[in-house]
C-alpha cells in the first residue's frame, strides 16, 4: 500500500463570528501521490479554509491532516519545507521585483545565494517571464501575477502544491496558458490539490475530482465516474417563457426521459438515448414559450445540480 | 530540518528586507532627520541667536538646552525609524494583500519570521542614531556637551533602546490597520514623544509629580534616560541600572506582545 500524499480526516472548522460560521463540517480526503486532484465547490463552500488548514495557515477546530504521514498542526515546520502554495489572492511580495520574488523565496527555503539566483534564472525562462525579471510585483497584470506566484511556488521543488483557484478572475487566454503550465507539473510528477469553482477546470486538470459544498465533501472519483451517476447520457437545457408543473409532468412521462429539474429560467431534462428525445420534448415545450434549447451530455456541473439542487455559480 | 536552514531562511528575510530598505533609504532618511534637525535648528540655534533662550532650571546649571536634548532626540529617532520602517510596511503585509504569506510559508517558526522583525527594526533604530548623533551635536549655536562615561554602557543602552523600539514597531504593526496608520502616529507617537523626557530630564519631573510618575509606562523615558547616563553623564539622569532594567522587562514585553500578535495575524 502506497502512503497518501495528504490525508484529511474528519476536518472540522468554525469561525466564533458573529455570525459564527461553520465552514468545515467534516471533511474527509485522500490524495495519492502524483496526483492532481481538484476540489470543485461554489462560492463559501469551504475551499480556501481546506488548503489553509493543509497548508498550516488555519487552525482545524477538530480532525486531523496529514501530508506524507506528518500531522500538519504538529508539525508545521517539517510541512512548509514540502509543499508549495498558490494562494487565491495575489501574495506576491509588493515591495520587490519578479526576480526577488522568486529569489527570496528560494532564500527563505534555506537555500545558498547562488544557488537561488540559478532556479530563479531557470524559473523565468520556463514560465517565460524573462523580460519581466525587473519588473515590480506591483506592476503585473493578473496573469502573469498568477505565472509568478505559481513558478515561486514551486521554485524550491515541493513534493505537494496546492492551487487555489488559480485561474479566477483571469481573461480566456491567460487561463489557457496556466492550464498547459500546470500540465507541464503533472508530467514532472507532482502531487497537486486545485481547487476551483470552474467545472472545466476540474474536468481538464484533475485525475480525480471532489465536490465541495457547505463544508462537506459531497462525492469522490474521476469525473468519468462522477458523470456516470447522473445516470443520463444526454442532458437537455430549455429557456422557457413560462414555467408549469404540468409541463413538468408531461416531460417526465417520456420513455427516454429519467428526470427533470426545475432552474429558475427553465428546465433541465436527463435523458437516455439521444436518438428519440429531442422532439417529443420539443412538442411539448412548444406551448410554454420555447426561447432556447441547448443539448450536452453530463458535465460535472450537471453532477453539481443534481446532488445541490444549484448550479456552481451564480 | 537544520537550525542551519532556520538560520539561512532568517538570513533571506533580513537580506530581503535590506534590500526594500535600500529602495526607500532616501525617504526614510528623510523622515527620520526632518524632526530632530528643525527642532535643533529652531531651538539651540534661532532661540539663542535672537536671545530667546531655553533653560532647564534646577538641576542642569551650566549646561545648556542643547546638551539636554542630545540623548533625547537621538532616542527620538531610533524610535521614530523603528516604527517608520517595520510597524508602517508590517501594516500593509499584513493587510489586504497579505504580502507576508510567502514568509509565513517559509520553513520557519512563525514566532521567529516575528523577532526577525524586530531585530532589522532594532538596525535600523541603530542606523538613525548614528544619522541623528551629528546633527544634535553639531548645529546647535551653544556648546554641546556629550562626553562618554563609559562605552560597555552606551553600547548596553543603545542595543536594549533599538530592541524595544523594534519590539514597540511590530506591536504597533500588528495591531493597527493600514487605514489607522495617521490615528497611530497621533495617539502613540506624539505622545510618547512629547511625554518621553526627551527635552526635559526625568528629575526635573519632580515638579509635578503625577506627571513623573505616569510617563514611568512610555519606554522612550528609559532609552532617553539610559542615553543620558552615556552620553551626558553630568545632567540629571536616571541611576543606569534603573534605565536598563527597565528597557529590558519592555523589551521583553513588547517583545511578547508582538510575537504574539503577529502569530494572531498570519494563523486564522
Ligand atoms: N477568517 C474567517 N472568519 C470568518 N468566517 C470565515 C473566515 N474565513 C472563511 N470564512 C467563512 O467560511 C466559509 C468558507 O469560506 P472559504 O473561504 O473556505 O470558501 P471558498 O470555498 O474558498 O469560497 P470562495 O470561492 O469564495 O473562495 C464562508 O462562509 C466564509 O465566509
Ligand atoms: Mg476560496
Amino acid at each position: 500500500m502506497t502512503a497518501a500524499a495528504l490525508e484529511i480526516a474528519g476536518l472540522t472548522r468554525t469561525f466564533a463570528g458573529p455570525p459564527a460560521v461553520t465552514a468545515l463540517a467534516g471533511v474527509d480526503l485522500t490524495v495519492r501521490p502524483g496526483e492532481v486532484f481538484a476540489l470543485l465547490g461554489p462560492n463559501g463552500a469551504g475551499k480556501t479554509t481546506t488548503v489553509g488548514v493543509c497548508t498550516t495557515r488555519v487552525r482545524p477546530t477538530a480532525g486531523t491532516v496529514a501530508l506524507d504521514g506528518i500531522d500538519v498542526a504538529r508539525a508545521p515546520v517539517r510541512v512548509k519545507q514540502r509543499i508549495g502554495v498558490v494562494t487565491q489572492y495575489n501574495t506576491l511580495d509588493r515591495a520587490c521585483t519578479v526576480f526577488e520574488n522568486l529569489y527570496y523565496h528560494c532564500r527563505y527555503h534555506g537555500w545558498g545565494g547562488r544557488e537561488a539566483a540559478g532556479r530563479t534564472g531557470e524559473l523565468l525562462a520556463q514560465f517565460r517571464l524573462a523580460d519581466r525579471a525587473a519588473a515590480m510585483a506591483q506592476t503585473l497584470s493578473g496573469g502573469l501575477a498568477q505565472r509568478v506566484q505559481l513558478a515561486r511556488a514551486i521554485a524550491h521543488r515541493p513534493s505537494m502544491l496546492f492551487l487555489d483557484e488559480p485561474t479566477a478572475g483571469l481573461d480566456p487566454q491567460s487561463r489557457l496558458a496556466l492550464w498547459e503550465l500546470i500540465a507541464g507539473l503533472r508530467a514532472q510528477g507532482i502531487t497537486v490539490l486545485l481547487t476551483t469553482h470552474y467545472m472545466e477546470e476540474a474536468d481538464r486538470l484533475s485525475d480525480r475530482v471532489a465536490i465541495i459544498d457547505h463544508g462537506k465533501v459531497l462525492v469522490t472519483g474521476t469525473a468519468a465516474e462522477l458523470k456516470q451517476r447522473v445516470g443520463a447520457d444526454t442532458i437537455v437545457e430549455l429557456q422557457l417563457e413560462r414555467l408549469d408543473d404540468a409541463l413538468v409532468a408531461r416531460l417526465e412521462a417520456l420513455p427516454p426521459v429519467r428526470r427533470v429539474h426545475r432552474g429558475e429560467h427553465g428546465l433541465r431534462v436527463f435523458g437516455t438515448a439521444r436518438d428519440g428525445l429531442i422532439p417529443p420534448i420539443v412538442e411539448a415545450a412548444l406551448p410554454y414559450g420555447l426561447a432556447d434549447l441547448r443539448i450536452h451530455e453530463p458535465t460535472l456541473e450537471t453532477v453539481f445540480i443534481q446532488l445541490t439542487g444549484r448550479e456552481l455559480r451564480d | 530540518m537544520t537550525d542551519g536552514t532556520t538560520l539561512r531562511a532568517l538570513w533571506g528575510m533580513v537580506l530581503r528586507d535590506l534590500t526594500v530598505l535600500r529602495r526607500n533609504f532616501l525617504p526614510l532618511m528623510v523622515r527620520t532627520v526632518m524632526n530632530p534637525l528643525l527642532f535643533v535648528f529652531v531651538f539651540t540655534y534661532v532661540f539663542p541667536t535672537i536671545g530667546t533662550g531655553v533653560g532647564v532650571g534646577r538641576g542642569g546649571e551650566g549646561l545648556g538646552y542643547a546638551t539636554v536634548v542630545v540623548p533625547g532626540l537621538v532616542a527620538v529617532g531610533m524610535v521614530f525609524t523603528a516604527i517608520s520602517a517595520v510597524a508602517l510596511p508590517l501594516t500593509m503585509e499584513l493587510g489586504a494583500t497579505r504580502e507576508i504569506e510567502d514568509r509565513v510559508l517559509a520553513p520557519v517558526a512563525l514566532e521567529l519570521v516575528a523577532l526577525e522583525k524586530i531585530v532589522v527594526a532594532a538596525v535600523q533604530g541603530i542606523v538613525a542614531g548614528l544619522v541623528v548623533f551629528p546633527l544634535v551635536y553639531f548645529i546647535p549655536a551653544t556648546p554641546v556637551h556629550v562626553h562618554v562615561a563609559s562605552w560597555p554602557l552606551l553600547i548596553l543602552v543603545v542595543l536594549l533602546a533599538s530592541l524595544a523600539a523594534g519590539a514597540l514597531g511590530l506591536v504597533l504593526g500588528t495591531s493597527v490597520r493600514p487605514q489607522q496608520i495617521g490615528l497611530m502616529f497621533a495617539v502613540v507617537v506624539v505622545p510618547i514623544t512629547f511625554l518621553g523626557c526627551v527635552y526635559y530630564p526625568w528629575a526635573l519631573l519632580a515638579a509635578i509629580p503625577w506627571l513623573q510618575h505616569l510617563v514611568l509606562i512610555n519606554p522612550l523615558v528609559y532609552m532617553s534616560e539610559g542615553l543620558r547616563a552615556a552620553l551626558t553623564p553630568d545632567l540629571p539622569h536616571m541611576p543606569p541600572g534603573a534605565s536598563l532594567g527597565a528597557l529590558v522587562a519592555q523589551t521583553v514585553a513588547l517583545g511578547w506582545l508582538g510575537v504574539r500578535g503577529f502569530v494572531r495575524r498570519t494563523l486564522t
